[in-house]
């Protein structure tokens, strides 16, 4: 386990990340001196290395008389160097109680976060509940990555896996995270009360300071960390009750705000090693191509290309710089076979999906008698849904770096699935998981594409470096943004058929939903499939929240060889598309309000209602708008959290339609950080909406048609609409903020559009009017 | 070789004079804070400037940038883009943050250029920068906080 212990935030934000330190070192003096070794000797390694390439000039500032550690120090700073003295100060590790915390001669907490930030807010939210318990000062905080290790990592709701995802971080670690925390302060506590001689109940600790007022003592964490490393660690401890929360629930300032401004936060392209290639990659034209034959010669010829690799999978370049291997992956001529490849068209696709929804699925959800109820029905409406392939397009094109030699692998990623990928390594290279270390970077965006189930883009570049073949010779595989397009695990596309009747009041009494789309699941094998039903395929749909009698959704699974994948906020994506505006619709039909017609659905169900009633309030629903412009309302749970849009939309004389504004409603139960919940609400919207607007994949016989931003047309500044976030207040226990606001801005733009324009939309994206 | 004047400093460089300005940077020079997005300037994440004008250096032939005066995110550190900087921390705009080089040089640059940009001047000077995270709202804030600041 690497113990760096820079100033700032330790998950590489430096080039030194080619060291690891040893923690079992027989005293602190021994391990000091090694901690000042090591980190220079690694930087002036990797100064060394990026250095070969150009000339030195006079005026550089890179002094050639000085010695290579001060060129580390200098052409390559640490974060928060300039804090430090000089490299002898470095600080020692004092105290580890647990897993997750560590306190340092410089009185640093550095907490250990075991989910990937990737925007998300992950390490800002998690070091938030150990700095509480803990009572430390927010400026103290650091963090850093956790190694990969499922048995101190695991997400809690996995069982025996490390991996982030489902909106699950701050749910699964509110209270494992707290207990850190107050386990280390419990520790730190009766250590200082043993040195004063005082009671442990007249110790108070406040913003990292500990004291005894009667007697005036007082400490910071540093100055007893040591003694508390003695004490026994409790098993039981006392969390805080909310009401003296001074950290929870306030907008702190991000971890990770500093570095990603001042451009000091290490992703994985940005990683540096001795003797690193860049590996550049020709993949498959098609899902099921292979290779022929290649011919690598005209590639090799390129200067600074080291090599050319065949693997299962494709043909890789690699050289000394990812452009040479660019340029080598040009003048590659590769023969594909394609008589296995998968040759269908979109258009194909649908025509099949409208066959298989003739007949029914597999059930999802049965209550009462819903043809009968149709047939009852005072009126009745269908509609057909379309939905497109998705590519999550992160703005980091996906890649990975490799180094295997005889201790085993590491990889640096942005990884989302440690247990995962440390398996799928060790299995393809016939090793230990555990000797598969994994150092997880931060994220250049995820929307759930890093957690592959099948570890693709990993693998695939441990399958290169292991192609290539020299033994400790690190690669950094990068995807280009056309790899990374056309490589699949898309969102399916789904084809829903719904059939709904009311009464003569308008009330909903008979709704039939049929679904149909690729399976996600079934990746794992057919035991997460029961019954025939994926719930990634259904969610949203079969578990709606309105009162609805006669209630069918059933769901159909076909099979294609196009890769699949969650997509953030995964079958909400399009369950909640089609079910608000269906309700919509229902209430347009016998002319009752959206907001209204909700409501008397939703009797049953106060957290769904608060939020109905909180975006309708803050949007001002039902006060005159300008004309040519409407709102329209969507409501959607996921992950346990509660979302409500209200989108303002208008109409321009061309027919092209802008979001002008939008009102959020949010419950997710404990609000952690204010701030950060907003910022996931406000870019959850975004993302969903550039699906509104334009983002599709679609298949050419096999093709797919988008390969780069000019034609996977995402949201820009210009179309981004005003946002205004409301958090609903509550003590329930913090549910997640990633992914549920993604799937209700869809809904509730269409509901806008309908009511500015009369027609109703089936189909995503929404082009024309 | 390539004659490049990067961050006040002069490198000659062998390189082949078609390669784009951001591998330079990115690969022999070792300046990553640059990114890579897209490869045809579309993303906006490789943005730097160019004799104080933002470019999107992956897209940019070295051999067509020789002896001008390149600057990346790395040294910024005028007026306007110390005011950016701040603002980007008040506001908490960042998410992943891998688009934020890209963002905040263009930003920078409008800010040099019009000390008081409306939502318009905005929306033309960033919508060449995406942004995954949707964090846009809190970009167009942030210029309109470091324009406050400047003035």
């Amino acid at each position: 386990m690497s113990t760096q212990l820079q100033d700032s935030l330790s998950i590489p934000t430096s080039t030194d990340i080619s060291t690891d330190i040893d923690t079992e070192l027989p005293d602190n003096i021994s391990r000091r001196r090694f901690l000042i070794t090591s980190i220079a000797s690694g930087a002036g390694l990797t100064l060394g290395m990026y250095l070969s390439g150009c000339e030195r000039n006079p005026d550089s500032t890179l002094d050639s008389k000085n010695d290579s550690t001060q060129e580390a120090t200098k052409a390559t700073p640490l974060p928060g160097a300039a804090e430090e003295s000089a490299l002898s100060d470095k600080p020692v590790l004092l105290f580890e109680p647990n897993a997750f915390i560590r306190i340092d001669s410089a009185n640093k907490v550095t907490v250990i976060i075991k989910h990937l930030e990737m925007g998300q807010g992950t390490y800002t939210g998690l070091a938030t509940l150990v700095a509480e318990e803990l009572d430390a000062a927010w400026e103290q905080i650091r963090v850093e990555s956790a190694p990969a290790d499922a048995s101190k990592y695991n997400n809690l709701f996995w069982g025996p896996r490390q991996g982030t995802g489902g909106s699950t971080a701050m749910a699964n670690s509110f209270t494992q995270m707290r207990k850190a925390g107050a386990t280390a302060r419990y520790m730190l506590v009766a250590a200082a009360a043993k040195k004063w001689q005082v009671p442990v109940d007249q110790i108070t600790v406040d913003s990292g300071m500990l004291e005894h007022a009667a007697s005036g003592k007082s400490t910071t964490f540093a100055d007893i960390a040591a003694l508390a490393a003695n004490e026994v660690v409790p098993e039981e401890v006392f969390l805080k009750d909310p009401e003296d929360y001074k950290l929870i629930g306030k907008p702190l300032q991000r971890m990770d705000s500093r570095d990603k401004v001042f451009a000091k936060a290490i992703f994985t392209q940005d990683v540096k090693l001795p003797g690193l290639l860049t590996a550049a990659v020709a993949r498959p034209p098609r899902f099921g191509a292979l290779v022929k034959s290649v011919d690598g010669s005209q590639a090799k010829t390129v200067k600074g290309v080291a090599a050319v690799v065949s693997f299962d999978g494709g043909v890789a370049v690699l050289a000394d710089n990812y452009w040479s291997a660019l340029q080598g992956i040009n003048k590659l001529k590769i023969e594909w076979d394609e008589s296995k490849a998968f040759m269908l068209s979109s258009s194909d696709i649908l025509a099949d999906y409208r066959k298989l929804a003739e007949n029914p699925g597999a059930i999802a959800r049965q209550d009462g008698d819903v043809e009968k109820a149709l047939k009852g029905a005072k009126q009745t409406l269908s509609a057909d849904f379309e939905f497109p392939y998705l590519a999550h397009a992160t703005m980091e094109p996906l890649n990975c770096v490799v180094r295997i030699n005889s201790q085993g692998c590491e990889i640096w990623n942005g990884d989302q699935s440690q247990t995962a990928d440390q398996h799928a390594v060790a299995k393809l290279l016939g090793l230990q998981p555990m000797q598969v270390k994994i150092n997880t970077l931060y994220a250049g965006g995820s929307f759930g594409r890093r957690g592959n189930p099948l570890s693709d883009y990993v693998l695939e570049a441990v399958k290169i470096t292991k192609a290539y073949g020299k033994d400790n010779v690190p690669v950094k595989m990068i995807w280009s943004r056309e790899n990374d397009m056309q490589a699949g695990y898309y969102r399916p596309m789904y084809f829903h058929r719904i059939r709904a009747g009311v009464d003569k009041k308008g009330k909903p009494v008979a709704w039939s939903q049929r679904i149909v789309g690729q399976s996600i699941l079934s990746v794992f094998g057919e035991g997460m499939i029961k019954d025939g039903i994926d719930p990634t395929s259904v969610e949203g749909a079969s578990n709606m929240p309105y009162a609805i009698p006669n209630l069918r959704v059933d769901l159909h699974s076909p099979k294609l060889p196009v890769p699949v994948q969650w997509w953030r906020s995964v079958g909400s994506t399009h369950t909640a598309f089609s079910v608000e505006t269906m309700i919509d619709a229902l209430a347009a039909l016998t002319q009752q309000d959206p907001v209204q017609y909700r409501r008397s659905l939703l009797e049953k169900e106060p957290r769904h209602l608060a939020v109905l009633n909180l975006a309708a309030e803050k949007s001002g629903w039902g006060t005159v708008l300008p004309a040519n412009r409407a709102r329209g309302v969507a409501l959607h749970k996921s992950f346990n959290t509660y979302v409500a849009h209200v989108a303002e939309v208008s109409l321009n004389d061309d027919n092209s339609y802008r979001v002008d504004k939008v009102v959020i409603a949010v419950d997710c139960g404990l609000p952690v950080n204010p701030d950060v919940i907003k910022a996931q609400m406000e870019g959850g919207m975004g993302f969903g909406l550039a699906t509104v607007f334009s983002s599709e994949i679609t298949f050419n016989k096999g093709v797919a048609e988008q390969s780069n931003f000019h034609d996977y047309v995402v949201l820009r500044m210009n179309q981004m609409p005003e946002v205004e976030v409301f958090i609903v207040p509550s003590t329930e226990s913090p549910t997640g903020v990633g992914e549920p606001s993604t799937p209700v801005i869809a809904p509730a733009v269409a509901n806008a559009l309908s009511t500015l324009t009369g027609k109703r939309y089936f189909h995503l994206p929404i082009k024309h009017v | 070789m390539i004659q490049l004047r990067i961050n006040n400093q002069t490198h000659s460089l062998d390189v082949d004079p078609q390669m784009p300005l951001l591998w330079v940077l990115r690969d022999v020079l070792g300046l990553t804070g640059t990114k890579f997005g897209c490869g045809l300037s579309l993303c906006g994440a490789c943005t730097v400037h160019l004799d104080g004008k933002p470019i999107r250096s992956c897209a940019t032939p070295v051999s067509t940038v020789q002896g001008k005066h390149i600057e990346t995110i790395e040294v910024v550190n005028s007026a306007s883009a110390k005011a950016i900087q701040q603002a980007w921390l008040k506001l908490e705009v960042v998410q992943c943050g891998f688009c934020q080089s890209g963002q905040q040089m263009s930003a920078i640059a409008l800010l040099t250029e019009n000390k008081n940009p409306d939502d318009f001047a905005i929306n033309a000077a960033m919508s060449g920068n995406i942004c995954r995270c949707n964090t846009y709202a809190r970009i167009r804030s942030a210029i309109k906080e470091a324009a406050k600041s400047l003035s």
